[in-house]
């Protein structure tokens, strides 16, 4: 790689100025603020704000809905992440096979990213409605189970990760289509050659080819899902029936802007950050030395 | 020569400026404006901008500008914000759940003070007791009464009469309410027997004041905030238990939270439900099939009848605005309240209108004798006979004689937190309707959440 120099030393810094006037404005002092918060009982209108130490922090490892969080939150993102990757690397698979009306389908494949996730929550909410929605009514022909996610739980998380996932896929499906188009063909038709049938193509070529975008796609889902899925319970679920969809950033929520209790909201958002950076960091440990990068 | 061009370029600024100042509008003409942030939106909102305008048009001093926030908690979020950010809107409106936390903020100014300052008089005794009572203090209204409602029991006539009842009477009682659903649900004439919306407020907190039922200590909180929930005793226990119970067949179905189950009774999947006055006149315009409305049903003895409690919200004031200001805000709280305003608004929402001389004028105007379902609401909550008197009465309106009045467990709910603990109420329905605990379980884990929710905004007020 080439080496950049600049003749006045000051110049990279005024360049990279805005990025980091950005990052300190918009990424540190809120993250700093939160710290602040998490040590103090504030009350609702901020006017009165009472040193307490880590006492939010205990109340919150106190309570057994905020473990529940945790675990939601665990669920939610592994689910959405699995489901959003790997359905994209099964669509972008076809929709790189030589076929008519490919654009058509890749362009198709994109749209869900254009819709926000609030909206995608209401579509869902149609589909699955237990009074109004279409699905339950087909499936009240197969089955006498009811799939009431206002009051069962798990159909609730089936809900709202389908949603999320949804909502993710068209992004996945750019960079896989990009990633599997970057394969060179001679080494595919070689493969063939060998007398590798696809599946063997796809374990033994295909997918370490493309495992530096599952790696990026894999950690870029899971912080997705964590801080930014937020809009489709909102729209959806509250974090409802009882805490069963409840994770971690809309817990904070609830309690911050909701139930007016910033102090504690401070301290899950301190929790969140630390647990997003922990997962982070461990990926970038561990997954990364099975990504090929070359 | 620099110095000479200096004072050239400040001397051609200073004409510029002062013709732009000569040319302007006149500062003397402008009107003092008064900022209002609600949360109403639809027919309502609407509803809202004709109000003010009226306002306006009624006087040249203030111009009242009213902005829509969004909900009620994200109304009250951004108005906290704004307080913070020491500017603050003039008059917000809050929901009743948010009472306390807004009496005790120290953020606002007492609306009887405000009144009483600007020698504006209102006559409190006027006003109805459930409504003013809530929002007072030591006998003061803190905040103006505005969207007030209470839920009652709305009937599909229809189904009724499908199912061979009959559609001008709905049932009195719980029990009636498993007979009829049953009857219902066997003829076809409905899927479910009953739904209902705001499921902490209308089957916890009012079903608890409808039985004289205390929810919490010290008079419901009234007296202190050293305050602890009693809705896992006998009562509250027996209700949610049976409505898990009815939820396994179908005679209670439970439909969501806020107002998500309206479509249940709107699409005629169950005949009966229980939601907020201020739905008549949606369902009015909505529904396409005959409906009724009736009292809250009653376990009968040994539980004695009370009245409902209201919800809905009001509008309060917050401190800190210069005087001028204020007389304008105190004119505009004035001019919501007066009489004639609150017929008009009465008649366009639905909401309930809380004086005894607008609730005279509406009587003698034969109102509640052609809306007997705005009748329902008005005497459930002040304790009046189930038939409108005007109606028995035949040609004059005769005013009732109220046959119960509010109890120390049915004037209202005083609670810190109130947001935080109705969530942990309606979580925990949630879990006992969906099998996961039993009525017991849930209420007793509702009220150690919410008994902590209640320690922790007494500690932050103690400071």
């Amino acid at each position: 790689m080439k080496r950049t120099v600049f003749k006045n030393p000051w110049l990279p810094y005024v360049l990279v100025l805005p990025q980091i006037a950005v990052t300190l404005a918009f990424f540190f002092w809120p993250a700093f603020k939160s710290l602040q918060l998490s040590l103090f009982r504030v009350s609702p209108f901020g006017d009165k704000m009472t040193f307490i130490g880590l006492e939010n922090f205990s109340a919150l490892l106190a309570e057994p809905e905020y473990y529940a969080s945790v675990v939601n939150s665990l669920v939610f993102a592994g689910s959405v992440t699995a489901l959003a990757v790997g359905v994209a690397l099964v669509a972008a698979g076809l929709a790189t096979q030589k076929i008519r009306g490919l654009a058509i389908y890749r362009t198709l494949l994109l749209w869900p990213y254009g819709i926000a996730p609030a909206v995608a929550g209401i579509i869902f909410l149609f589909i699955f409605h237990p009074s109004y929605g279409v699905l339950p009514y087909f499936l009240a022909f197969v089955t006498s189970y009811e799939f009431n996610w206002l009051l069962k739980g798990w159909v609730a998380m089936v809900l709202v990760v389908t949603a999320t996932a949804w909502t993710h896929l068209g992004y996945n499906i750019a960079f896989y289509i990009a990633g599997l188009l970057a394969i060179p063909s001679s080494v595919l038709e070689a493969a063939d050659v060998d007398g590798a049938g696809p599946v063997k193509r796809f374990t033994a070529i295909v997918f370490p080819l493309v495992s530096p975008i599952t790696f990026y796609l894999v950690v870029l889902n899971m912080v997705f899902a964590f801080f930014e899925s937020f809009g489709v319970i909102d729209a959806v679920t509250k974090g409802g029936p009882g805490h069963a969809t409840e994770i971690m950033v809309y817990k904070a929520y609830r309690d911050g802007f909701i139930g007016l209790n910033v102090g504690s909201s401070g301290a899950q958002s301190v929790i969140l950050m630390a647990l997003v950076i922990g997962l982070t960091v461990l990926q970038f440990r561990f997954a990364e030395k099975k990504v090929t990068y070359s | 020569m620099p110095r000479t061009s200096t004072l050239w370029v400040a001397a051609c600024t200073l004409a510029v400026f002062t013709a732009l100042g000569l040319a302007g509008p006149t500062p003397a003409l402008a009107k003092t404006e008064i900022h209002f942030w609600h949360a109403m939106t639809g027919q309502l909102g609407d509803s809202v901008n004709e109000l003010v305008r009226q306002f306006n048009a009624s006087q040249t001093e203030f111009e009242v500008k009213p902005l829509r926030k969004g909900s009620y908690s994200e109304t009250l979020t951004a108005a906290i914000a704004a307080y913070r950010q020491k500017n603050p809107p003039h008059i917000v409106q809050v929901f009743e759940v948010g009472t306390q936390t807004m009496m005790l903020s120290g953020a606002v100014h007492p609306v009887h003070q405000l009144l009483g300052e600007q020698g504006i008089k209102v006559d409190w005794k006027d006003f109805i007791a459930p409504v003013v009572g809530y929002y007072s203090k030591d006998g003061n209204l803190y905040s103006m009464p505005f969207n007030s409602s209470t839920p009652i029991f709305y009937y599909n006539k229809d189904a009724f009469a499908k199912a061979g009842l009959d559609p001008e009477k709905p049932p009195a009682t719980w029990k009636q309410v498993e007979e009829y659903s049953k009857k219902l649900i066997a003829s076809g004439a409905a899927k479910c027997g009953f739904s209902t919306g705001w499921p902490s407020w209308t089957m916890v907190e009012n079903m608890h004041a409808w039985h004289d039922q205390p929810l919490a200590t010290k008079r419901n909180g009234f007296d202190g905030l050293d305050v602890e929930l009693l809705i896992n005793r006998e009562f509250g226990v027996k209700h949610i238990g049976q409505l898990a119970a009815w939820q396994a067949d179908k005679i209670y179905s439970y439909g969501g939270r806020a107002g998500t189950a309206d479509p249940k009774f709107v699409s005629g999947e169950c005949a009966m439900y229980i939601q907020s006055s201020a739905l008549i006149g949606g369902f009015t315009k909505g529904v396409q099939f005959k409906w009724g409305t009736g009292q809250l049903p009653h376990w009968g003895p040994p539980y004695k009848k009370a009245t409902s409690i209201i919800g809905g919200a009001t509008l309060w004031v917050m401190k800190g605005k210069p005087a001028a200001e204020n007389r304008g805000t105190a004119q505009f709280l004035a001019f919501a309240s007066n009489t004639n305003q609150q017929v008009w608004w009465h008649a366009t929402t639905g909401y309930l209108a809380i004086s005894n001389s607008a609730v005279k004028q509406l009587e003698e105007a034969y109102h509640f004798v052609r809306n007997p379902d705005q009748y329902t609401a008005f005497a459930q909550l002040t304790g009046l006979p189930v038939a409108a008197p005007s109606a028995l009465a035949g040609k004059k309106p005769v005013p009732a004689k109220p046959e119960r009045v509010a109890t120390a467990n049915s004037q209202g709910i005083r609670l810190g937190n109130f947001v935080q603990i109705r969530d942990v109420i309606e979580s925990e329905m949630e879990n006992v309707f969906g099998g996961k605990k039993t009525a017991k379980q849930g209420l007793d884990d509702a009220v150690a959440k919410g008994n902590g929710m209640l320690k922790e905004f007494a500690a932050q007020n103690k400071q």
